[in-house]
């Protein structure tokens, strides 16, 4: 008898975990797979993948990378050891990511806190404006800011008829970054809003009381708790800004070239699918490294406190 | 996603939960830097919204000049088939992939909560993989696939992708909710002699009912917003709205892309205000 309920119950097990589990493998596991597969295969002469195996995707890649000490000043201070195509290209990705999803940390921070030491009334009003741009496509939002800032755009139209002479604002990695920044606020505003709102502010004067300074008192005390909301917002924020290929074309116009951009290309414009497939696994790689690191020292955080 | 990709981690579309303390409390340090830095924050999101919205009713084909006032554009968009075609196809899509999506997603979350079995963990890793892996690869990974096995694109690998892509975002949701569910009144219904079915229909399922209409929100919101994944899983004449409107803003400018811009961005107000009112009412 317990056999027979032990078979019922992993028989029942099997149909609510099948859909979802077959789907999950053959059209999202498998699909890697293949991808991965096929940045290891050469290429016809369309582009597609065919046989044999060979690793000159990866070399590719790394071909071109060289020892070349050098110190430039352009755009703020560049110290370089190595340089090679690709490797600018990561790096660049890597740079123009993290810095985004730093700025928007910096901005999103006095905002969420802002939003949740206000009275309830207007917490929810303010919660509500957020959550429009949240919820709006990404491509709307970045094609009005594009609109925005275009040389015969709303801004340049006012300097015009200021008599001031129109400024170029597209197409840099300025430019790139900026929209960055503007598509990925609401990402990080909402998960730390929802961390500060159940932040418990007595727990900072008794953090006081026991004879913490401010700065002491947030990094023992709120950091920790907020950490949650913190790991949150930076995930997603970083993770879509490595791979980003609307604000790349709309902001840089193509000029500002980042990985995911790239890989893209080479499933359009110049057909290459082993040599995109080789890029794009190896930017899964880095997101996942970053993202896992990322967890764990948000977890460390926690447990120091407890 | 979303880039939309997203919410998971943060619950549930920011539910607004009420907050056990009474007034705020006085915080003297840089209050005016908040109230500053929060206002031109606010400004910096919405200024260019609000400036398409304007300019979707200027009469002026080229530029930045304000003409005059017309409605010719939406005129327009009501009457370019290409622009329905597009708008009819994404709506195809986003509701039979929330269909698949949520069935799936929430059968799913019910084995995950309610049982213990071998391998559990690796499916609860795996089921936050599509969260971290970024967009683009996932649609290159698709194309690659459809082309493998040899499926031509259109609106089948479409729905296919957005199911796969939703799923996840419908089970974390769903697995919150189960965890708070009361399973005694399910007890309940059987001690009064209700077999599973019955319980299963008249007492579970409704009382899910709450959890599956936002996780169905939140994956038609996804389906809708997405270009990334669609881009590459589409094929000609099965366009989705947001792919459609990418094409044309390569080609150049035209007053219509701000007209169908405007709409779409009044769908998603309606849609955050009908997501709250659900909320709402679930509450209360």
């Amino acid at each position: 008898m317990i056999q027979a309920f032990r078979e019922r119950r992993s028989l029942r097990i099997a149909g609510l975990m099948g859909p979802g589990a077959f789907w999950l493998i053959v059209f999202f596991l498998i699909p890697l797979l293949i991808m991965a597969v096929i940045s290891f295969m050469s290429r016809d002469q369309f582009g597609f993948p065919a046989p044999p195996l060979t690793l000159q995707n990866y070399g590719d890649v790394v071909k071109d990378i060289r020892f070349n000490p050098s110190i430039s000043f352009a755009g703020g201070l560049n110290i370089r050891l190595f340089d090679g195509l690709y490797l600018e290209l990561f790096w660049r990705s890597i740079w123009l990511a993290l810095t985004s999803t730093i700025i928007t940390l910096l901005i999103a921070f006095p905002v969420a806190l802002f939003m949740s030491r206000l009275p309830r009334r207007y917490r929810n009003l303010t919660l509500f404006l957020v959550m429009i741009p949240f919820w709006t496509n990404f491509l709307v939002r970045t094609y009005a800011l594009q609109f925005m800032l275009r040389g015969n755009g709303p801004i340049n139209t006012l300097l015009r008829t200021l008599g001031l002479a129109p400024i170029d604002l597209l197409f840099t990695p300025m430019a790139v970054m900026v929209g960055l920044v503007y598509g990925n606020l609401p990402f990080m505003i909402l998960p730390l809003y929802t961390s500060l709102e159940k932040f418990d502010w007595t727990m900072i004067e008794a953090a006081n009381d026991l004879g913490a300074n401010t700065l002491q008192a947030f990094r023992r005390v709120m950091l920790p708790l907020i950490s949650p909301g913190l790991v949150a917002g930076s995930i997603l924020t970083f993770v879509p800004a490595v791979g980003s290929y609307i604000t790349v074309e709309l902001m840089g116009g193509g000029r500002t070239n980042m990985i995911g951009y790239t890989i893209a290309q080479q499933f359009s414009a110049s057909v290459n699918w082993p040599f995109g497939s080789a890029l794009a696994l190896l930017m899964m790689v880095i997101v996942t490294i970053a993202a896992v690191l990322y967890f764990r020292s948000g977890r460390g955080e926690q447990r120091a406190v407890l | 996603m979303t880039s939309d990709s997203t919410i998971i981690l943060l619950g549930e579309r920011g539910e607004i939960k009420p907050k056990p303390r009474g007034e705020t409390r006085r915080f003297g340090v840089g209050r005016f830097a908040l109230v500053t830095i929060a206002l031109f924050t606010f400004a910096f999101l919405y200024v260019p919204i609000v400036v398409l919205i304007v300019f979707s009713f200027n009469s002026a084909r080229t530029g930045a000049t304000w003409q005059s006032f017309t409605l010719q554009w939406y005129d327009r968009v009501f009457s370019n088939t290409r622009i329905l075609e597009a708008a009819a196809n994404s709506l195809i899509v986003a509701t039979l992939s929330t269909l698949g999506a949520v069935v799936i997603g929430t059968l799913m979350a019910m084995a995950m909560e309610r049982y213990r079995f071998r391998g559990q963990s690796a499916w609860d890793g795996l089921l936050y993989l599509p969260v971290i892996v970024p967009e683009i690869v996932m649609g290159i990974s698709l194309l690659i696939f459809f082309a493998a096995v040899n499926i031509s694109r259109g609106l089948l690998t479409l729905i296919i992708s957005h199911i796969a892509f939703c799923m996840p975002f419908v089970y974390l949701t769903m697995r919150a909710r189960l965890a708070d569910f009361d399973r005694s009144v399910e007890e309940a219904a059987q001690d009064l002699g209700a077999n599973e079915w019955v319980t299963f229909r008249r007492v579970t399922l409704p009382l899910l009912m709450p959890g599956i209409i936002s996780s169905a929100l939140l994956a038609f919101t996804l389906s809708l917003d997405d270009f990334v994944i669609s881009f590459f899983v589409t094929g000609v004449g099965s366009q989705t709205l947001p792919v459609y409107i990418w094409g044309q803003i390569r080609r150049g400018i035209t007053p219509e892309i701000n007209a169908i811009s405007a709409l779409m961005l009044v769908l998603s107000i309606v849609l955050v205000i009908a997501t709250q009112l659900i909320q709402h009412r679930q509450r209360t």
